[in-house]
């Protein structure tokens, strides 16, 4: 039932339109999220100063068979904006935690917030990735592979290392992610019609700095 | 004072110290990093921070300026002269103000020095600076309050060197804008010591003069702002810059925040806070120095025909929302325009703090931003909401969208989309991208031989105009000594006890003006080739030129929701 549903649904929405996904990056201050989110929406890198509040991005991947926007929410790591991140991972599709390799803090920080976001997401609907960034500095790496890899195994969650400066595994990740998300859409029954009210295809088409018929993988 | 390192002589000419400290003593903390994010970062519920908005009827609005206040409107005469009534100067908004109308200098620190009237002043003066330039001319000056005018001849004496520190209640530092705050706990707990010596008398300490240097306290509860100076900047300059420094943080937190921390958790430490932040407070610091606009409480504009204006206006006139308050348009650091809710009046100030956020954050340029701001000087209780967003990626030209409600972002995102169709079909579009290639001009247009730099400030519509840095003034250095100087006129005229009218004043390297009337203050720099009574005649001419350019220099017809 739920399946035909998708399907008929897809059809209906063609190729010119696309699914929201909300995905949120949460982390501490200074891990790369930004520079991870403009990795997803625009594939650069550059030095960017602390965010101020949050930013909004979006990228456009495309599967085989449905087209994702990704709305990306890239969060302040901030303390004195922690207590408006709820309002960003509320109903989020997706969520990124980011720790950086190289300070062992931030992926302690990484697991409370885990923790918090566990508090709040019902498992089995919010994709939940943990990634550990700037593998570009190998050399002062603090937090290891296994470390990361033993804590997602734990609870299930999607792990990547990545590097936002050279873009090594970025498109990879936002890849795993758009896939995984797609699965949950087709495997449950009441994430669809979250997805349909979510869905407000008219307001974005035609107007927006990517066309949703442009079919990439993932970049421009 | 053992504050050797303070000291200058390894600092630049202008440079400004700041320091801020926070109640508790001074020790090192974070002994365990994973506990104290424990207890604190993430334990932070919802709403116990941020859950402030600012449409919380139940909290008083600070000020009770926000109301626009009634002034002469008289017509509008071709060949201004200074005794123009405020309200018709070149440059005065046809309708209503745009701003809070703060014209003077003083409302910005009246309430800084609220509190503190009825206590007695504690001045300490160890020693009057060698020299000193700023105290000799007093001897003759006139005492009247109305039309005194002074003229100082003679080399005026290199701008000296000028920090600033800021301090607080009980010691532990926040920030500082030289150095780190640990190198200087003991130069700050001799501040602290000093604050509370003085306040176990029921008194309060403004500043210390000693050897050229002014040290200014300004105690703002739960913190206290130093700032040491070796400029020529008055005590009360420096005072407005603590303030401005404090406004920062409020901004941030806001002040029922501030006051919450602290009334429950006495030695918290507010950097933690305020991490991320410092750039906003350096830049703040930068614009203090460099931006004649937060001396003169007044925003410049980009200049534009008025008919290309108004239909940008109208254009973010006609995109609204329900929880939008203000739509400021943006050009760099210049207003484009600015559209408010009926009755709801936008201080210069806040302005400032927007100005600031959005120049030193380059995150806004990716996407779109979508932040939490407290507008003190209009409600320091809570937060708006601003998206923040560049019209075009490469662009200057950037959005501000204030709303109530922190959950409207797709909402005002769907404003600025709406406001950028509707611009981008008119002509008005093109007009503005052609402004931005020029967004100032050069003072030759005036047709002043003698004239190298003026800045003109209107008072009944807050808004400054300025023409470009001349050639030698170019240099960050000698850019803020011209500010420097500017700033020392500034401080003459609007002297607390001795505010004058007009000052010439003839100093080594170019000759200076300042003529402030009700109505306009007006900064002229000439070079020293110049005679006072050809700077004297150049105040009508300028005056004319400035009337006759008004609609493209100024808002003159600001637009409400």
């Amino acid at each position: 039932m739920a399946e035909k549903k998708v399907g008929s649904r897809r059809e209906f929405l063609g190729k010119a339109s696309a699914l929201r996904v909300k995905m949120v990056i949460l982390g501490s201050s200074g891990v790369g999220k930004s520079s991870l989110a403009l990795r997803f929406s625009k594939d650069e890198f550059k030095n960017s100063s602390p965010t101020v509040g949050c930013a909004y991005l979006t990228q456009v991947v495309c599967l085989h068979d449905v087209t994702l926007r990704f709305e990306i929410w890239d969060t302040a790591g901030q303390e004195k904006y922690h207590s408006v991140t709820p309002l960003y991972y509320r109903g989020a599709h997706a969520a990124l935690v980011v720790y950086d390799i190289s300070k062992r803090e931030s992926f302690v920080r990484a697991q409370l917030w885990l923790r918090e976001l566990e508090k709040h997401y019902i498992p089995g609907e919010t994709v939940v990735g943990l990634v550990g960034n700037k593998t570009d500095l190998p050399n002062i790496r603090q937090v290891s592979l296994q470390e990361g890899q033993s804590l997602a195994e734990s609870k299930g969650l999607v792990f990547m290392e990545t590097s936002a400066k050279s873009g090594e595994q970025t498109s990879e990740l936002l890849l795993n992610i758009a896939h995984r998300v797609n699965q949950r859409t087709m495997d449950k029954d009441r994430d669809l019609t979250e997805w349909r009210e979510a869905e407000c295809v008219e307001l974005y088409q035609g107007n927006r700095p990517h066309p949703l018929t442009a079919c990439c993988p993932i970049g421009p | 004072m053992s504050s050797s390192k303070l000291l200058p002589g390894t600092y630049t000419a202008t440079s400004v110290t700041a320091f801020l400290l926070q109640p508790g003593q001074v020790k090192t903390i974070r002994a365990c990093p994973s506990t104290w994010i424990n207890e604190s970062v993430l334990s932070l519920e919802p709403g116990t921070v941020m859950e402030a908005d600012v449409h919380n009827k139940s909290v008083p609005l600070e000020n009770g300026s926000l109301a626009p206040i009634d002034r002469l409107r008289r017509e509008r005469s071709d060949s201004p002269t200074p005794g123009l009534v405020e309200g018709t100067e070149p440059g005065a908004g046809q309708d209503s103000a745009m701003f809070v109308h703060a014209q003077s200098f003083e409302d910005l620190t009246a309430d800084a020095e609220q509190g503190q009237e009825e206590e007695e002043e504690e001045e300490v003066r160890e020693e009057e600076g060698g020299g000193d330039s700023e105290r000799t001319p007093e001897i003759g000056e006139p005492k009247n309050e109305g039309g005194g005018s002074e003229e100082t001849q003679g080399p005026c004496s290199k701008e000296e060197e000028e920090e600033e520190e800021e301090g607080g209640e009980a010691g532990k530092p926040i920030y500082s804008r030289y150095g780190t705050e640990e190198a200087l706990s003991s130069t700050m707990g001799v501040m602290m010591a000093l604050v509370s010596f003085v306040e176990a008398e029921k008194n309060i300490i403004r500043s210390i003069h000693a050897e050229g240097y002014k040290v200014v306290f300004l105690r703002k509860s739960p913190l206290v702002l130093v700032g040491v100076s070796r400029t020529r900047q008055s005590e009360r300059e420096l005072t407005r810059e603590l303030l401005y420094i404090y406004y920062q943080i409020i901004s941030l937190l806001t002040l029922t925040q501030l006051n919450h921390i602290f009334q429950h958790k006495q030695n918290y430490d507010l950097r933690r806070l305020l991490a991320g932040s410092e750039h906003l407070t350096d830049n703040l610091l930068r614009l203090l120095d460099q931006d004649p606009g937060l001396l003169l409480s007044a925003v410049t504009c980009l200049p534009l025909p008025s008919s290309s204006r108004d239909v940008i206006s109208s254009s973010l006139q006609a995109a609204r929302a329900k929880s939008l308050v203000f739509s400021i348009l943006l050009a760099g650091s210049r207003l484009v325009t600015l559209v408010r809710k009926k009755d709801q009046f936008l201080h210069h100030m806040d302005l400032h703090l927007l100005f600031n956020l959005v120049g030193s954050s380059s995150a806004f340029r990716e996407g779109e931003g979508w932040t939490p701001i407290c507008l003190p000087k209009f409600n320091t209780a809570g937060f708006f909401h601003a998206h923040i967003s560049y019209l075009e990626p490469a662009s200057e030209l950037c959005l501000i969208l204030v709303s109530t409600d922190r959950e409207d972002f797709f909402n005002l995102s769907d404003c600025k989309r709406r406001f950028l169709e509707r611009l981008r079909r008119r002509s008005a579009y093109q007009a503005l991208h052609e402004a931005l290639q020029a967004p100032s001009y050069p003072v030759s247009q005036v047709g002043i031989p003698d004239l190298r730099h003026f800045v003109y400030k209107s008072k009944s519509s807050g808004l400054y105009t300025s023409p470009e840095i001349p050639v030698p003034y170019q240099s960050e250095e000698e850019q803020e000594r011209l500010m420097g100087l500017y700033q020392y006129l500034h401080s003459r005229m609007h002297h607390p006890i001795r505010p004058l009218r007009s000052i010439y004043r003839c100093a080594e390297k170019e000759n200076l003006l300042a003529w402030v009337t009700s109505g306009f203050e007006l900064y002229l720099c000439f070079s020293p080739l110049g005679t006072k009574a050809l700077a004297v005649s150049a105040i009508n001419k300028l005056l004319k030129w400035i009337r006759k350019e008004e609609d493209r220099l100024f808002i003159l017809s600001p637009q409400t929701y």
